[in-house]
C-alpha cells in the first residue's frame, strides 16, 4: 500500500514497523494489542512490561521516560526485527519531544531538599533513553535528540532520509518520546532500506498517519 | 566530492573570558577558571571549586542586552553567538538562509530554582516570569530574534557531546544547500541542578580537576558558551577575509555501555574518532592536535585514552584537554571547544593540559602540558563525549 | 541481614527479587547482583538515610559493597564507633 511507483526508488526508504503508546493503550503496526487503565503512569508501564515479558530487570530502575522508549522499541523489534541483520554502527535513533526530561528533573529536584538522589539525578537528560536503547538492542550508530514543540513528521522524514542518503546508517528507529506527570505519548518507527509485506513508504505523510492514529 | 562547509566566525564566553580574545591571553597564561562561587548561591561553596563567568545576571543582561528575567543560560549565548556573527561580518546576512542550532542541558533551570524557593515557601510568592522560559528550546529562540535569524533555529540536547552535535548538524544543512549560513554551538549556566547532581554522582574534584592525571579525582562543572559560524562555500566567497578553516569531518555514534559510565575500551570513542577520519578522508598521521574530552573523571579519561591509543597508537598527535581552563561546561563544551580548536590551526598554537603533573600509567602517550607556539595545524580533531553514551568527534582543517 | 536485604530491594527497585534470593555473601556487583556504579551510589545513599552514616570516599565502596554480609559488618563498626 501507499507506494508510489513513480518516485526513484533507490532513495525510498520505508517503515517496516511502528508502535504508539498512549492513553493506556499499546499499538503494534496500527493494531492495538495491549491496553490497561492503571492507577497511573508508573504502574501503566509496569503493567505493560509484565505483560509483554520483557525479562530485562533493570527497566524496574529506569525514568518514566526510558521505560517509555525501552517498552516501545521491545515491542516494536520484538517480531520485526532479527537482532544482528545490521552491524552495530548502522543502527540509529533519532527522536523527538516537547518536554526533554522534565519530568524527571522535578522528580530529583525534590530529593534535593534531603539527599539527592544519583539514580534520579542520570535520568535528567533527555538522550538517556536513547543511551538505554542503544544497551538494551547493542545498537551504536548515530543518534540524536531533538526538542520541538510539536511533533514534526516532515523535519523527521528529511532528517533521517538524509542519514540514509549519506551512508550513515542502515535502520532507524525514529519517532516521538513524549511523558511528562501522567500525560504522555510514544509513536516509534522502524525505517529500513527494504520494503516488506507490511512496510509502508516513509514519507511525511505516513509518518504523520502513525502519529495520528489515536487523534491525540 | 561534496561541498565544503566552512568556518567563518568564532564567539566564545567562559570562566577564563568574555570573549575571543581574552580567551587566548588565559590560555598563553595558563590562568585557569575555577575558583570559588561568587554568583551561584550553593551550600557547596568553598567546598566545591567552579568556574564561573566572571559577571552577574544584572551585568550579564547589560551586555547581552537581553532583559534580566532572561535565563543567564540564554545571557550567556546571546553574547557569544553575537560575538562569532560580528566576527564572520556578512554583509548581506539578511538576505541569506541563515540558521542558529544551539545546544543546552540547563536552559532556565537558573531561573526555575529562583522561583521554586520562593514559590515554596509562600505559593502566592515567586514571579513566574522565572519560568516561562524554562525550556530548553526557549533560550535558542531567544537569541535567534535578536540576532534576526530568518530560516531555522533548533535546541539539540544530548548531554555533554550536545553542542558539537549542533555543529555538524549545522554543516550538513549547509551541504545539503538547505540553509547559507549557521550560527552552531551551545550554552549553559551553571546551576544547583547541575551541582548537586554531579555532586551525588562522587565525579566533582574538590580541587581543581588534573585531566589525564594519573592522580585525578574527577571534574570541576564550568559555565560558558561557545558559537562557530558556518558558511557554504559560495557565502565563504563573497566575505572580505578569509574563513578560519573547514569542518571536515565529523562522527556520532554510541557508546551503548551505561547511562553514564563510559565503556573501559571507549567503543563509542573509537567509532566517533574513526567515523570522523573516515569522514574526512585523512589518517591518523594527519591529525596534527587533539582537543581531548579530558573531563578529569577516572572513567572518561581512561576510556578516552584508551580509544586514542587503540586507534592512534604508536605515535600520538600533540593533545590537551582545555577542560583544565574552563571546567566542564556541558552542553556549552563541544561549542567552546570547537572555537579553540579553530583557533589554534588560525594562530597555530597548543594549549597546556594545565596541573598535570604525573601522567597516567595505563597510557603510552602523555598530553601536552606547555603553551606552544608557531606550530603547524594542519586538522585538529576535538571531542565530545556525553552521558547517554553520545559519542561524538569534529575535524576542523586548514584551508 | 535480611532488612537489610529489603532495603536495598527497595532502594536499587530490584523488584524482579526477594530478600531471600540474595546470597548473604554474594558479590554485589557486575558477576553477582549485576548492580552497577549508579547502584552503588544509592547505596551510599541508603546509608546515610537508615543508618546516619556518611561514606565520603567513593573509593571505600568495592569493600564496603562486597556482599550483603560486608555492608552489615561496616554498618554495625559504624554504629559501634558512635556509641
Amino acid at each position: 500500500m501507499n507506494i508510489h511507483p513513480e518516485k526513484n526508488l533507490s532513495t525510498e526508504k520505508y517503515i517496516t514497523a511502528s508502535c504508539l503508546i498512549s492513553h493506556s493503550i499499546v499499538y503494534l503496526n496500527d493494531k492495538a494489542v495491549f491496553e490497561n487503565k492503571a492507577d497511573s503512569v508508573s504502574a501503566f508501564l509496569d503493567n505493560a512490561y509484565q505483560h509483554f515479558d520483557l525479562k530485562y530487570p533493570k527497566f524496574y530502575k529506569m525514568d518514566n521516560l526510558s521505560k517509555l522508549g525501552v517498552l516501545g522499541s521491545d515491542i516494536m523489534l520484538k517480531e520485526n526485527f532479527i537482532p544482528g541483520k545490521y552491524q552495530p554502527a548502522e543502527t540509529g535513533i533519532v527522536l523527538m519531544n516537547a518536554s526533554a526530561s522534565l519530568d524527571t528533573d522535578i522528580k530529583y529536584y525534590k530529593t534535593v531538599s534531603e539527599i539527592a538522589s544519583p539514580a534520579l539525578f542520570v535520568y535528567t537528560l533527555p538522550n538517556i533513553v536513547i543511551g538505554e536503547i542503544c544497551i538494551r538492542n547493542n545498537f551504536k550508530g548515530e543518534n540524536a535528540f531533538f526538542v520541538f514543540k510539536n511533533f514534526d513528521g516532515k523535519f523527521m522524514a528529511r532528517y533521517v532520509n538524509n542519514l540514509f542518503d549519506n551512508g550513515v546508517i542502515e535502520a532507524c528507529i525514529c519517532g516521538w518520546l513524549e511523558l511528562i506527570e501522567e500525560k504522555y505519548k510514544l509513536v516509534l518507527l522502524l525505517v529500513e532500506k527494504e520494503k516488506t509485506n507490511q512496510s509502508i513508504v516513509f514519507t511525511e505523510d505516513n509518518i504523520n498517519k502513525i502519529y495520528g492514529i489515536d487523534n491525540g | 566530492m561534496s561541498a565544503s562547509v566552512l568556518v567563518a566566525g568564532v564567539g566564545v564566553m567562559s570562566s577564563i573570558g568574555n570573549n575571543v580574545a581574552e580567551s587566548l591571553d588565559a590560555l598563553e597564561s595558563g590562568k585557569a577558571g575555577m575558583g570559588d562561587m561568587h554568583y551561584l548561591d550553593s551550600l557547596l561553596n568553598g567546598k566545591l571549586p567552579v568556574a564561573e563567568v566572571k559577571f552577574s545576571n544584572q551585568q550579564l543582561a547589560t551586555i547581552s542586552g537581553l532583559s534580566s528575567s532572561v535565563s543567564r543560560t540564554a545571557q550567556l549565548s546571546m553574547i557569544a553567538a553575537r560575538e562569532a556573527l560580528n566576527d564572520a561580518s556578512i554583509k548581506n546576512f539578511d538576505q541569506l538562509r541563515t540558521g542558529f542550532i544551539s545546544a543546552n542541558t540547563v536552559a532556565g533551570m537558573d531561573k526555575t530554582e529562583n522561583f521554586f524557593s520562593e514559590f515554596l515557601s509562600d505559593p502566592s510568592k515567586g514571579k513566574l516570569r522565572d519560568v516561562v522560559h524554562h525550556e530548553c528550546g526557549s533560550a535558542s529562540e531567544l537569541v535567534a530574534d535578536e540576532l534576526a535569524i530568518r530560516n531555522y533555529v533548533t535546541t539539540i540536547s544530548t548531554a555533554c557531546s550536545s553542542s558539537a552535535n549542533s555543529i555538524f548538524f549545522g554543516a550538513r544543512l549547509i551541504k545539503h544547500n538547505m540553509l547559507d549560513v549557521v550560527i552552531a554551538g551551545g550554552t549553559d549556566a551553571l546551576t544547583k541542578f547541575t551541582l548537586n547532581g554531579f555532586n551525588t554522582l562522587m565525579i566533582l574534584d574538590q580541587n581543581f580537576c588534573k585531566p589525564f592525571d594519573e592522580h585525578r579525582q574527577g571534574l570541576n562543572l564550568g559555565e560558558g558558551a561557545g558559537y562557530v559560524v558556518l558558511v557554504s562555500e559560495r557565502v565563504a566567497a563573497s566575505l572580505e577575509k578569509n574563513p578560519y578553516c573547514r569542518l571536515s569531518g565529523y562522527c556520532n555514534a554510541n557508546d551503548a555501555y551505561h547511562q553514564t559510565a563510559s565503556s573501559p575500551n571507549g567503543t563509542g570513542s573509537f567509532m566517533a574518532m574513526k567515523g570522523a577520519l573516515d569522514k574526512s578522508e585523512l589518517s591518523v598521521n594527519d591529525i596534527s592536535y587533539i582537543n581531548l574530552h579530558g573531563t578529569g573523571t577516572q572513567n572518561n579519561d581512561i576510556s578516552e585514552g584508551t580509544a586514542i591509543k587503540d586507534l592512534f597508537g604508536p605515535s600520538y598527535p600533540k593533545m590537551s584537554s582545555t577542560k583544565s581552563f574552563t571546567g566542564h561546561t556541558l552542553g556549552a563544551s563541544g561549542g567552546i571547544e570547537a572555537v579553540f580548536s579553530v583557533l589554534a590551526i588560525k594562530h597555530g598554537i597548543i594549549y597546556p593540559n594545565l596541573r598535570l603533573t604525573d601522567p597516567m600509567k595505563e597510557l603510552p602517550f602523555v598530553p601536552e602540558t606547555k603553551f606552544l607556539k608557531n606550530q603547524n595545524i594542519e586538522h585538529v580533531l576535538s571531542n565530545s563525549f556525553g552521558f547517554g553514551g553520545n559519542c561524538s568527534s569534529l575535524i576542523f582543517s586548514k584551508i | 541481614m535480611s532488612d537489610l536485604k529489603k532495603q536495598i530491594i527497595v532502594q536499587l527497585n530490584l523488584k524482579d527479587l526477594k530478600p531471600e534470593d540474595i546470597g548473604d555473601d554474594q558479590p554485589l556487583f557486575v558477576e553477582g547482583l549485576g548492580l552497577d556504579s549508579i547502584d552503588a551510589l544509592e547505596l551510599i545513599v541508603l546509608l546515610q538515610q537508615e543508618y546516619k552514616i556518611k561514606l565520603s570516599n567513593a573509593d571505600d565502596g568495592p569493600k564496603v559493597f562486597q556482599s550483603v554480609r560486608t555492608m552489615a559488618q561496616y554498618i554495625k563498626a559504624h554504629q559501634a564507633q558512635k556509641e
